[in-house]
């Protein structure tokens, strides 16, 4: 726990740093000429008050006594970290194979693989899903999801409802 | 329940469905058709000027169903429209893409490197050209250019001008103005002409350069009243404001609402819309709208319009450069 | 008198039958937008926008109306059954509408929001009636340095002393803050922070991203981790006794609920603020006067119905600007706005003398559209309620995919969902750590409001900080948001003073 809450802090004190870097680009003081402060200030000086703030959550973590216990759930962290490979996977797919490819697997994957859902179950969501989304997001909305490769199938489809 | 409004748009739905229905079977005989919806990418925000024009397009394209599939417009208005620049310059080839521009189309690329040169792209229509209008609040005791300047000069440098945006257009008119009597302006930028209009009404600035349509709420209710049109003649809705022109000032400029398509788009697919837009500008609602809200209705398509972008961005070069040259 | 007369006119258009059908078909299709994350009122006005020219006019308004009024109601659904605000103005009701529905009182948590959007909304319509065209002027009025001060005062309102760690709580506004600097300032018109010229952060970071992703994805995230410990099913089931408990509960409410419901339509009709500081300052402003602020964020049912009746008396304040000055607070208004323009009218200060006909319509169905929304949501809340009982896995695959979609749908990018899931893994391993991530979303909603209205004011006042206080508006505003930000210390003072006295005596 300890660890982890000094990783953050160190983290977020590198993402200050950073974003005061960029702040300078533009001008970070008082503007003379047309009074109030640059476009670069707000940001540069949020910044220096996160680096000190969480400079000095990283300094209290080593004057005082902090939680005991790990971090993260030993046995849980196996599950966290396969759903997360599985979205960042349906969302790099979702521009090539189309969101009507990816979301059906992602929910396949989640139901029956990671869930260990009978099929009765499952089939009914990975197919109702994407067709709920098509008449909710699509027909009615007019709300186009990205389709990739799989564009030329809905162009039947686009005739009918729209 | 008699709404007035009523009457005034089913006259305009008879006399359109009149002129779609002699019209709409040319379109069809040329056989392209979109397959799937037509996006319309919008350079600006939700809410503002070009965004409310654009949704009126729309509308008015589906009301008389010039187009078998709906358009449905998409806000990227991010970094003065450069995010529909370049997401535009993706979308090479597509035919089921157009983007309803404004100045913004050579500014943006004019004053920051985004990779985009508006050359390539295939221009569709243009529709309109809007005015620009000098405003002061009707409390005030300006009545003319001379009271104006008298004043502004008066002021020494406090005099606000609201506007919205460094290098959005009304902050080029403001340099121009500036230029051209030798005067000094606080330019206090918002977000979107109506915020500028309503700061002006409720005096928190002094004078503003909007576009009629922003102010026309206010100046019918007398809060509001027009110094200066930027115009070369006399805009219809305002026949006792004189131009910059007639006063012997060459001030004139436009906001050009037109619509764009991504390079390479298919030559069919161009023929359809340009006729679509065509169309569209033959309508009553169209014709009605640009009166009351004195726009220009200057239809435009193909090479001459690519020859008018080239040429305004070049004009815009050299005020950009002038107004850079000015400040620093 | 006339006004009465005006609005009965408008009543007995509203009232017919094919009307009644309408305000139902509307409340119920935007009960559902509004109940899925990403989309909100927006969405349903956009798409009934264009239909509008079909029908007749006066259907036309009934239909916008109650597709406005159903997306409102429908935003505190998702906040309390999945804890992802459904538009920024449900940000505050997630605080404690969500930890109510994992104590299984998800059912009555969407009783308070369902009564006290109806008491919100109808007191705001009230005052919008009696009031409309003197209170145009007061919007008027309103400039950046009032602006400015009513931002900072809602921060104050929320802020105060919560009972997080305090550095924390720095670091996770400060962190918002910058957020909301991202993309093209304003003033200057030049790129900020855009890692490395990605064009996707030429538009900025939307508040629904960050929302969605820390809410949607991050709770999902942490609950799965805390799942081998905790129940998996949330029960939450509804029954009659406990509706009529529900209504009981929301009788003794009725100061918050009043008080908010002026709050909010106040706040809501000044142009640039809107719903969402008027929602977060109803909220702030019962914890502060609350016996136990400490019960806040823990399920109080006074923190759901605060900010409910808030931000539905704001969304009608907001109607305000947008008739008598033309100016739209939001960007649902903005859509009305363009609709209006499309049928003839001018929005602004003749509105309402050139066409009362359209005026006094609106605002009768406004009224209907309300009470339509009330009844309908409270009869549809044991669907809501059944969805919560499905098997954990299922509910969390199927919040996830919505997350992915909702996050796609407002600017139909794929960069923002990156950002979501980025913005997820981040909220998740922020919120293990104990980082406070209200604070984080509040800063990036309220923060580019902030900036631009400070340096607005600055350059208008060729750089006289004095001139947000010299203003006798944005003054008062300031003294408040002091006072606001000094109340909990002074109110710990006392109650320490009282501790010390107490033991001598």
């Amino acid at each position: 726990m300890l660890v982890a809450d000094r990783v953050i802090a160190v983290a977020l004190m590198a993402l200050s740093i950073y974003f005061m870097v960029h702040a300078v680009e533009l001008p970070i003081g008082w503007e003379g000429s047309s009074g109030g402060p640059g476009g670069g200030a707000f940001p540069f000086w949020l910044s220096l008050i996160m680096l000190l703030a969480a400079g000095g959550i990283l300094a209290r973590s080593f004057l005082q006594e902090g939680h005991s216990g790990p971090f993260f759930d030993r046995v849980m962290i196996i599950p966290v970290v396969s759903v997360i490979t599985a979205l960042v996977v349906t969302i790099a797919l979702i521009p090539i194979v189309g969101a009507y490819v990816a979301i059906p697997l992602f929910l396949l994957w989640y139901l029956k693989i990671y869930g260990r859902h009978g099929w009765l179950l499952t089939a009914p969501i990975v197919i109702g899903t994407p067709v709920f989304i098509f008449f909710f997001f699509e027909a009615t909305l007019k709300i186009l999801l990205p389709k990739g490769v799989t564009e030329p199938w809905f162009f039947p489809l686009y005739a009918m409802f729209f | 329940m008699a709404y007035t409004f009523t009457r005034r748009v089913a006259l305009a739905v008879a006399a359109s469905a009149a002129l779609v229905a002699s019209t709409a079977t040319t379109a069809l005989a040329e056989g392209w058709k979109p397959q799937k919806p037509v996006e319309m990418v919008i350079m600006a925000g939700q809410g503002g000027g070009a965004d409310r024009l654009a949704r009126l397009f729309q509308s008015i394209i589906q009301k008389e169903g010039l187009s078998n599939m709906p358009i449905l417009p998409i806000n990227k208005g991010g970094g003065s429209g450069a995010e529909a620049l370049r997401y535009l310059k993706d979308k090479e080839g597509d035919a089921h893409v157009v983007m309803a521009t404004l100045n913004s189309y050579y500014t943006t690329p004019l004053r920051t490197d985004i990779g985009v040169d508006i050359e390539e792209y295939t221009p569709i229509a243009r529709m309109a050209l809007d005015t620009f209008v000098l405003w002061v609040n009707a409390d005030s005791d300006i009545y003319t250019i001379e009271d104006y300047v008298a004043a502004v000069q008066a002021a020494g440098g406090e005099w606000k001008m609201g506007g919205t945006g460094t290098g959005a257009e009304d902050s080029l008119v403001t340099a121009m103005l500036e230029k051209e009597f030798g005067i000094k302006h606080t330019y206090v930028p918002f977000k979107g002409g109506g915020t500028v209009a309503k700061n002006l009404v409720g005096g928190h600035i002094d004078s503003t350069v909007n576009n009629p349509s922003e102010q026309m709420g206010f100046y019918q209710a007398g809060k509001s009243r027009p110094i200066v049109a930027f115009t070369p003649d006399r805009i219809e809705a305002f026949p006792n404001v004189p131009t910059a022109r007639e006063l012997g000032h060459d001030l004139v400029y436009w906001m050009q609402r037109s619509f764009v398509a991504p390079k390479d788009m298919p030559a069919e697919a161009v023929a359809y819309y340009t006729d679509m837009f065509q169309q569209l500008s033959q309508t009553e609602e169209w014709q009605t709208y640009t009166k009351e809200k004195a726009l220009m209705a200057d239809f435009l398509t193909g090479d001459d319009l690519q020859a008018y972008f080239l040429e305004e961005r070049a004009k815009h070069d050299a005020i950009l450069k002038d107004m850079e040259g000015g400040s620093s | 008198m006339e006004t009465i007369a005006l609005l009965a006119d408008g009543f007995a258009t509203s009232l017919s039958p094919i009307n009644l059908m309408i305000v139902i078909l509307g409340v119920t299709a935007g009960l559902f937008i509004g109940a899925m994350p990403g989309l909100g009122s927006v969405n349903g006005v956009a798409i009934v926008l264009p239909l509008t020219f079909i029908v007749p006019p006066s259907s036309a308004i009934i239909l916008l109306a109650a597709i406005y009024y159903g997306a409102m109601y429908g935003g505190a659904v998702s906040s309390v059954l999945l804890g992802i605000p459904g538009a920024s103005t449900a940000v505050a009701t997630t605080f404690d509408g969500r930890p109510m529905a994992q104590q299984g009182k998800a059912g009555l948590a969407l009783i308070a929001a369902a009564v006290a959007s109806f008491v919100g909304g109808t007191i705001s319509v009230i005052l919008f009636t009696a009031f409309a065209a003197p209170l145009a002027d007061l919007a008027l009025a309103f400039g950046p340095a009032e602006e400015f001060a009513l931002v900072l005062m809602a921060f104050t309102t929320f802020v105060g002393l919560g009972g997080d760690d305090k550095l924390k709580t720095i670091v996770m506004i400060c962190l918002g803050l910058v957020l909301s600097t991202v993309g093209l300032d304003l003033i200057s018109g030049q790129p900020r922070l855009v890692f490395g010229d990605l064009p996707g952060f030429y538009a900025g970071i939307s508040f629904l991203v960050l929302a969605i992703g820390v809410y949607g994805i991050g709770e999902v995230l942490y609950t799965i981790e805390s799942s081998r410990t905790s129940p998996q099913v949330t029960p939450a089931k509804i029954t009659l006794s406990e509706l009529k408990a529900g209504f009981r509960a929301m009788n003794r409410l009725w100061k918050t609920m009043s008080f908010g419901s002026f709050m909010g339509f106040f706040v809501g009709m000044l142009p640039a603020a809107g719903a969402t500081p008027a929602s977060l300052m109803a909220y702030g402003m019962a914890r502060q006067s609350s016996k136990e602020p400490e019960t806040f964020g823990k399920g109080n049912i006074e923190g759901v119905a605060a900010p409910e009746t808030a931000n539905n008396a704001a969304s009608t304040g907001s109607l305000l600007p947008m008739l008598t000055l033309g100016i739209p607070g939001s960007p649902t208004t903005a859509l009305l706005l363009g609709g209006m323009v499309m049928w003839g009218l001018v929005p602004g200060p003749m509105l309402f003398i050139e066409q009362p006909d359209f005026v006094w319509g609106l605002i009768s169905s406004l009224y209907t559209a309300n009470l339509a929304a009330v009844l309908i949501n409270i009869a549809l809340i044991p669907l809501f309620v059944w969805a919560l009982r499905m098997p954990f896995t299922v509910l969390c695959a199927i919040v996830m995919v919505l997350c992915i979609v909702g996050g796609f749908a407002p600017s139909q990018k794929m960069h923002d969902v990156w950002l979501i899931a980025g913005f997820g893994v981040a909220g998740y391993l922020l919120r293990k750590a104990e980082y406070p991530l209200a604070p984080l979303v509040l800063a990036l909603v309220l923060g580019p409001l902030m900036e631009k209205s400070f340096r607005q004011t600055l350059i208008a006042e060729q750089g006289n900080v004095l001139a947000f206080v010299e203003r006798p508006l944005s003054g008062t505003f300031i003294a408040l948001a002091v006072l606001f930000f000094a109340l909990p210390f002074i109110k710990y003072l006392r109650k320490s003073a009282r501790q010390k006295v107490a033991p001598a005596e």
